[in-house]
């Protein structure tokens, strides 16, 4: 059996506010239960600040169940942490060795403007979702669930893509700040489904400009998205964002 | 807008430039292979003089080398956009340890390793296209095939010359594993941004790249190694 609680020393990104320039703390924490989830052990270094009469880390957090997206974090220069498909929330301590540093930092990426501390604005993600990323139900009587058959293997396909949480690891491990996984997700979800066909032209086009103006890179197939992913989402998403796009634009139509 | 110019500023059109011009020239690299291959013939220059004289009054190749040039340009030029859109999207770095091995160092590095590409490739067109274009060559006598004979520029003599220098020939190495290192991404990285990324034939479409950044480089190299040992098929 191993040790049961470590002790860490924490190199924690520290600001103030979106104008502060920022910087890295470092702080001792000890009797870490290994058990403990990676937020749980922020919720303890916090007693601790708060004991101490300091202002405590602010960082994202909702479900704490792995399927919010809430929670971001890149840890020892990983998005969510070393373990692969695990988001922050689902780290445990017990991937943690006892006396280890561990560097937490928030995403980077100019459309993730840092709020405070380790918590960014991921609000350019809404910004592409209300570009496109949604389908026009007219009113009416609910249709019958069977009435329109789907082939299994689409609604396979877009499930898998569907499972997308919107966390940003993707924008946060790319080399380029790129969301072209996130949005080739969102897009091939509705693009493999009959619900999704009457906006699917618009939606990839308006989906891509807004991903653009918003200022996010553009995709070198480096796939550290796929890898860093808690989703599993993978890249043939982007290879369908792009057949998406480049006939929408220049395929027939007006 | 109109929808060409829409594409061509987009993140999604610029790659789809990199993505054709990279074919295209990876095209281009069978063909330039084939007919440098000659040069290894073992009869003194005689086949590989033909194909030089016959590509340089061609009027067909000499359109297309013309688009080569264009597409190693805007190669060069969206690369350059887009590496300045990329750099843009992320102003802070990550200060803790660097990006972890999650993707290939070539992947990441394409910038650098064209940039190699492209100094490797001045060197070149200086050591051999601007010579053989501008600067007098010297002449040779090649047999026609219903007798007779005609003068033609002696292209074989120039490149003999240049791989009789071994730090020449070091040069072609070490440009032509960039060359290697910069295809082994960007041959499978130009089918996924063209929409080839089947889960279904992405791993066949890699494996071809592999091979083809290994196998056609490999063979360019035999050229100088070669003949700078004097040997020939």
């Amino acid at each position: 059996m191993g040790k049961d609680t470590i002790a860490l020393t924490l190199k924690v990104w520290r600001q103030n506010g979106p104008s502060d320039k920022g910087k890295f703390e470092t702080y001792a924490l000890n009797q870490v239960p290994v058990h403990a989830s990676f937020l749980e052990m922020m919720d303890l270094l916090n007693e601790q600040l708060v004991g101490q009469g300091k202002s405590p880390v602010a960082f994202d957090h909702d479900c704490r169940e792995g399927i919010c997206g809430s929670c971001s974090m890149y840890i020892n220069g990983r998005a969510h942490g070393t373990q692969s498909g695990t988001t922050t929330c689902q780290l445990h301590m017990r991937h943690f060795h006892d006396g280890e540093t561990i560097t937490i930092e928030p995403w980077r990426a100019a459309p993730f403007p840092v709020i405070r501390d380790l918590v960014v604005d991921r609000s350019a993600f809404d910004a592409i979702m209300q570009a496109g990323g949604f389908v026009s139900v007219n009113t009416g009587n609910a249709p019958d669930g069977n009435a329109v058959p789907i082939a299994k293997t689409h609604a396979d396909e877009a499930f898998n893509a569907a499972a997308c949480i919107g966390c940003g690891a993707c924008v946060a491990a790319c080399k380029n700040a790129s969301a072209m996984l996130f949005v080739s997700a969102k897009v091939s979800q509705y693009a493999l489904l009959p619900q999704g066909q009457p906006e699917r032209r618009e939606r990839v086009l308006k989906m891509v400009s807004t991903m653009d103006e918003l200022g996010f890179g553009a995709c070198t197939n480096t796939g550290a998205c796929e890898a860093e992913c808690p989703k599993g989402i993978g890249v043939t998403n982007i290879a369908r964002l792009n057949r998406e796009y480049f006939g929408a634009l220049l395929g027939p139509g007006d | 807008m109109n929808k060409i110019s829409v594409m061509l500023r987009s993140s999604l059109g610029r790659k789809l430039m990199m993505s054709l011009t990279g074919l295209f020239l990876i095209l281009f690299l069978v063909v330039h292979l084939v007919g440098n291959l000659q040069l290894l013939a073992g009869d003194g220059g005689v086949a590989f003089n033909r194909y030089s004289h016959f590509m340089s009054n061609s009027l067909l190749i000499q359109t297309v080398s013309k688009l080569n040039f264009t597409f190693i340009l805007l190669h060069v030029l969206y690369s350059i956009w887009l590496t300045r859109t990329n750099a843009a999207a992320r102003p802070v770095g990550y200060a803790g340890k660097a990006v972890q091995a999650q993707s290939a160092w070539n992947s990441r590095n394409m910038g650098i390793l064209g940039t190699l590409v492209l100094v490797f490739l001045i060197v070149h067109l200086k050591g051999f296209w601007y010579q053989l274009k501008f600067e007098s060559p010297a002449y040779t006598t090649l047999p026609l095939p219903g007798g007779g004979s005609e003068v033609v520029v002696n292209a074989y003599e120039v490149v003999r010359v240049a791989y009789s220098e071994a730090w020449y020939v070091g040069v072609y190495l070490f440009g032509l594993l960039a060359v290697g290192i910069h295809l082994h991404h960007g041959f499978r990285s130009a089918f996924q941004t063209l929409g080839l990324g089947y889960s279904s034939y992405s791993q066949t479409i890699r494996s071809v790249g592999v091979a083809f950044a290994w196998i056609v480089p490999a063979l360019f190299a035999l050229i100088p190694v070669m003949m700078y040992f004097g040997l020939s098929f």
